[in-house]
């Protein structure tokens, strides 16, 4: 295999490992294809480590030449050498190995950077995970949009499912079926399609059972500096008012960015063509000022300066909790039209990628009890997130730590993850999903043993057959034996909308993750061992 | 009763601090101890009990279109936004509340009213729930190093100490005196914590009157005696919570800190926690924060720092930290004081026994030590308060930092503590509600002046009566020593604090009372099927 070109020394002995919760232990490191193993030196067969190279966001390394005189006294030469190397994780956990032998440090070194960094997917993990417990027969994906379109009786008297995209040729980034209103026709859609971004014209994102209401989702419409129109996707929104006075544009942009989006061919619906969608702006970050955040606010958590000054200076500068509170805001926005107004909303952004699905996901947490289960929210994931083609290779490539330059990163994902927890925080009984799965697709979304997260959309995943050659990693969640890791103790259904509050002193940093390797975890740990066994003990639940 | 002027106004509107338009209507009540606030407006009645003692401010606003706007600030950190119909009667209110809610004497204060239908059989045994003598054998003394003196009798060495004062063995008659002299307001150093497992302890005092270069033998020899009467260290720790300049400028009136030269075999340092007034400014500037209408991200968090709140509160707690530590790590004793020795003093040796004993941990014995470090030391909880109309230069959060200290602290720990937050904001509100006689008066020789046990009742009973509710379910009992990680990002704000009566903020489902209600559940299903004999032998 073509791995063993990057791998010039495989195995170091005497290796000094020093990871967080843990002695420093000296054992033998072992670079492989993906991994980086790590097993003490009374160790028969139990690694101590095992790290994906994918996992690996960046590597510092120095080296020192020991030197010696020798017994004549007049010559010097190296007697001994050492090096160390600091790998610093996606899921933000650093190492630090000391290797004995500058050469094997640097060797070393320079296989776990080409090896971490390849990115044609299928040299990937996933494709080679094969354990025992798992067949690649497995039912791949928790549902599809034909099924879910099936369960949604009360749905279908409006809207139909189309399968004009399936060949991808209408928008390469949808999914091969989509949701649209029943008097849409394909050729209708097809030529909406065209004008709107990457062809992501309106489909159904939510159905509100309650007042058949329904939030859309699209990219920004192509209306450019002469302010194009088109009739198809003027109809297109015409059909989705079905009859009633109004309904909204969420635009995730400022009415400034909207407007000079139109420069670049890009723009908005104007009040004139689109004339009962009234149309509201709300600001979200999104891109490479969301990833240098994210760099920020890690950059924060790892300050062990003692001043306090400092520290909120930081944490306010990093910005993060500004970007979830505009969030959980705009996603409460949303939700109040559909659920206490009773319109139905579009929302979109520029690509309809990003923020776009992040709004919508976040406001159906907070207005649909089923999207709450443990099942419903891994659901919702597949289909807001994975096959509405969230970019995840792209934005994923890289987290915190790395020194590349950034390309197309970005942690939305984990944006929306931080919100979830905020939500769960805020209404601690409300969701089934407990803190442990939030961390797990935290972690997952960067580096992963499962094809789930691979490339940026079905399409992509189609070429490269991932359903036929990776493991899903939303199946495996749900096994029973990996369930109730993930499932919160205290969950009762409610089906109230949780309305999240989103003044600052309500949201609070996500300790959970951005503590994840301090003290914090094993404390977090304890309590929530408490909670299941009085939970346990009170209702022979567990 | 004289000064209410007006006891009840109809048709009058609380304001919503967020949404406007959703303002209640309804009455106020003014009577001898409350304004209470019934909301007519729908057909909830709804009941908002304001004791006049919680009251910090009163503001009348401009007139309005809609009415006259009276604003009330309280010590809870409660805010109300009244609109009353008529300037008259909103002055009439005004009037009465300013006057009702600073009282000129102690006897106004509502403990002196306030009877929960108690005999005196009850009240007495109230007082004696925490009992101090059993606290310091509880803690091992008297031993071969430590004894109970009562040089302090009729407060004639030390006004504002108790009766019973622990100090070391070796200390002679004389020294205890000499030292006593040498150190302001004559708060001799004496002992606050033993630690059993290290012979360690944490001992308390003001500051020495040492000037630029007084001496005094007898107080040299009192450190020598405390030093010698732990076996397991050559050294102790003498620590000035204040600042270093501070410390120093006290010099020049005479006062300051110890020189090293002239003590032997102690180890001196300032740990820098600031002063009342800048606590009592930081306060001020927090509620600030905390009262911003939909302040952005930004807004708060900046106006957090500005406050300056978390970094003293971080400050207080390092210091117990440095006691904690030397104590169980070094096995080293440690003298502290600040400059009276009754505020900065009282939080850091209260912090210190929180992280080194796990009984403080509890809810009798949080008692404990609230009882120890900051009643019977002299804490002025009068003046602190702010309890009667006086100086209010004399006020500052001094106690609010402590609690909030703890509550860091149960953030950080969440089983180790057998009570939950509801418990310490219930003993917050007591501080200042002045209901039960407990936090009346500045120190133990005013309260029996006052013969406050006589004519009050005490907190303590009341609070373990309910005990159910102020339980923590995930309490693990652990000893050892805490050792919390102090690292700025580990402090939070304290919502349930100082937001606590804005209930939007707060999470809408309470982890807390679902956990209540399982483990009440379950252990009300135990006394069912042991039977209500071994129920009551339990307690």
């Amino acid at each position: 295999m073509e791995f063993s070109e990057h791998i010039k020394t495989a195995n170091v002995d005497d290796v000094v490992l020093k990871q967080p919760f843990h002695a420093p232990m000296k054992g033998t490191l072992c670079v492989t294809g993906h991994h980086l193993l790590f097993s003490d030196r009374s160790g028969d067969s139990s690694w101590q480590l095992l790290l994906l190279l994918r996992n690996i966001d960046a590597i510092e390394k120095s080296v020192e030449n020991l030197l010696g005189y020798s017994s004549t006294g007049s010559n010097i030469r190296p007697v001994g050498s050492s090096g160390t190397i600091t790998i610093k994780c996606k899921d933000l956990c650093i190492l630090q190995l000391d290797i004995p032998g500058m050469e094997e440090c640097l060797n070393v070194a320079r296989s776990i950077e080409a090896l971490s960094s390849l990115d044609n997917v299928t040299e990937m993990y996933p494709y080679f995970y094969r354990p025992s417990w798992l067949s690649l027969d497995d039912q791949w994906g928790l549902s599809t949009l034909e099924k879910h379109y099936d369960q949604l009786g009360a749905l279908q008297v409006k809207w139909r499912l189309s399968n004009a995209n399936s060949d991808f040729s209408v928008c390469p980034s949808y999914p091969p079926a989509v949701i649209v209103p029943q008097s849409v026709d394909d050729q209708m859609l097809v030529k909406a399609a065209r004008f709107r971004q990457g062809g992501r014209f309106p489909v159904l994102s939510y159905y509100h059972q309650k007042n058949g209401m329904v939030i859309l989702r699209s990219s920004q419409p192509l209306t450019g500096a002469n302010r194009k129109r088109c009739k198809e996707d003027e109809l297109f929104l015409q059909a989705v008012m079905d009859g009633s006075e109004r309904a909204y544009i969420i635009d995730t942009r400022s009415a400034q960015q909207a407007q000079q989006a139109r420069m670049t061919g890009g723009g908005f619906e104007s009040k004139s063509c689109y004339n009962s969608w009234k149309r509201l702006h709300r600001h979200m970050e999104r891109g490479k000022v969301l990833q240098e955040s994210l760099i920020k606010l890690v950059e924060a958590c790892g300050d062990q300066s003692h001043s306090m000054d400092r520290w909120l200076s930081k944490l306010e500068n990093s910005k993060w909790l500004s970007h979830v509170h505009s969030a959980l805001s705009t996603a409460g926005l949303v939700a109040e039209c559909v659920e206490r107004d009773g319109h139905s909303v579009l929302v979109h952004g520029s690509e309809g990628t990003d923020t776009t699905l992040l709004v919508c996901t976040l406001a159906q947490l907070i207005l649909d009890p089923e999207s709450r289960t443990l099942k419903g929210f891994l659901s919702l994931l597949e289909r807001e997130w994975v096959q509405a083609g969230h970019p995840f290779q792209l934005r994923c490539a890289h987290s915190a730590y790395s020194h590349t330059r950034l390309r197309q990163e970005a942690p939305v994902f984990l944006l929306l993850l931080d919100c979830v927890w905020q939500l769960g925080r805020q209404f601690p009984l409300a969701l089934e999903l407990g803190e442990p799965l939030l961390l797990r697709l935290a972690r997952e979304a960067y580096a992963s043993d499962f094809g789930t997260f691979l490339c940026n959309n079905e399409q992509e995943r189609c070429v490269l057959e991932v359903k036929d050659r990776t493991h899903c990693l939303f199946q495996f969640l749900l096994r029973s034996s990996e369930r109730e890791h993930y499932v919160n103790p205290l969950y009762e259904p409610t089906d109230l909308a949780i309305w999240p509050s989103v003044q600052p002193q309500s949201l609070h940093l996500w300790t959970g993750l951005f503590l994840r390797w301090s003290d914090h975890t094993q404390t977090m740990e304890e309590v929530r061992e408490e909670i299941w066994s009085i939970v346990t003990q009170h209702c022979g639940r567990g | 009763m004289e000064h209410i002027i007006t006891p009840k106004v109809e048709h009058v509107k609380l304001l919503d601090r967020y949404a406007t338009k959703k303002s209640a209507t309804g009455t106020i009540y003014l009577t001898a101890t409350h304004l209470i606030y019934v909301e007519t407006s729908n057909n909830t009645r709804q009941e908002t009990w304001i004791l006049h003692h919680h009251i910090s401010s009163l503001e009348k606003l401009p007139l309005t279109t809609s009415g006259c706007p009276l604003v009330i600030r309280c010590k809870t950190f409660h805010q109300l936004h009244l609109l009353l119909p008529r300037e008259r009667e909103c002055q009439d209110v005004y009037q009465s509340l300013l006057r009702l809610s600073q009282p000129v004497k102690l006897d106004e204060l509502y403990a002196f009213l306030y009877n929960p239908k108690q005999n005196e059989e009850e009240r007495r045994e109230g007082w004696t729930t925490v009992d101090l003598a059993t606290d310091f054998r509880r803690m091992g003394l008297p031993n071969d190093h430590w004894e109970t003196t009562e040089l302090n009798k009729d407060y004639k060495m030390c006004s504002t100490y108790p009766l019973m004062l622990a100090v070391p063995k070796g200390a002679s008659q004389a020294t205890i005196l000499g030292s006593a002299k040498f150190r302001s307001r004559g708060r001799l150093p004496a002992l606050s914590y033993f630690h059993k497992d290290s012979k360690a302890t944490i001992c308390r005092c003001s500051q020495p009157l040492s000037g630029f270069s007084a001496r005094c033998l007898e107080d040299e020899q009192m450190l020598e005696a405390i030093r010698q009467a732990n076996p397991n260290s050559p050294f102790m720790y003498v620590v000035d919570t204040r600042p270093k300049l501070n410390a120093m400028a006290n010099r020049a009136a005479g006062k300051g800190y110890e020189n090293e030269d002239n003590y032997s075999n102690i180890r001196f340092n300032f740990q820098g926690i600031e002063n009342i007034h800048v606590m009592r400014n930081s306060l001020q500037k927090l509620l600030e924060v905390c009262a911003m209408k939909s302040p952005s991200m930004s807004d708060y968090l900046t106006g957090l720092e500005n406050s300056g709140w978390l970094r003293h509160i971080k400050a207080v707690l390092d210091a117990g930290v440095f006691l904690a530590k030397a104590v169980s790590d070094e096995k080293a004793s440690v003298l502290v004081h600040c400059s009276d020795g009754w505020d900065r003093t009282a939080q850091v040796c209260s912090v210190a026994g929180i992280l080194l004993d796990p009984y403080y941990r509890t809810i009798k014995g949080f008692m404990v030590l609230i009882e120890k470090e900051w009643i019977s030391m002299g804490h002025k909880f009068t003046q602190r308060c702010g309890h009667l109309d006086g100086d209010p230069k004399e006020v500052s959060p001094v106690f609010t930092q402590f609690i909030e200290c703890v509550w860091q602290l149960t953030e950080q720990f969440p089983c180790v503590f057998e009570f939950n937050e509801r418990f310490l904001i219930n003993i917050h509100d007591n501080i200042y509600g002045c209901q039960y006689g407990n936090f009346i008066g500045n120190c133990e020789k005013e309260r029996r002046e006052i013969r406050l046990q006589e004519r009050t009742f005490s907190l303590w009973p009341f609070l373990l009566e309910q005990e159910k509710q102020y339980r923590n379910p995930l309490y693990k009992r652990k000893t050892g020593t805490l050792r919390p990680n102090t690292l700025p990002l580990h402090f939070k704000f304290w919502c349930g604090m100082y937001n606590h009566y804005e209930k939007g903020m707060h999470p809408k489902q309470s982890v807390l009372d679902q956990l209540l209600s399982y483990t009440q559940k379950k252990a009300d299903g135990e006394k069912k099927y042991v039977g209500s004999t071994e129920a009551i032998s339990g307690c």
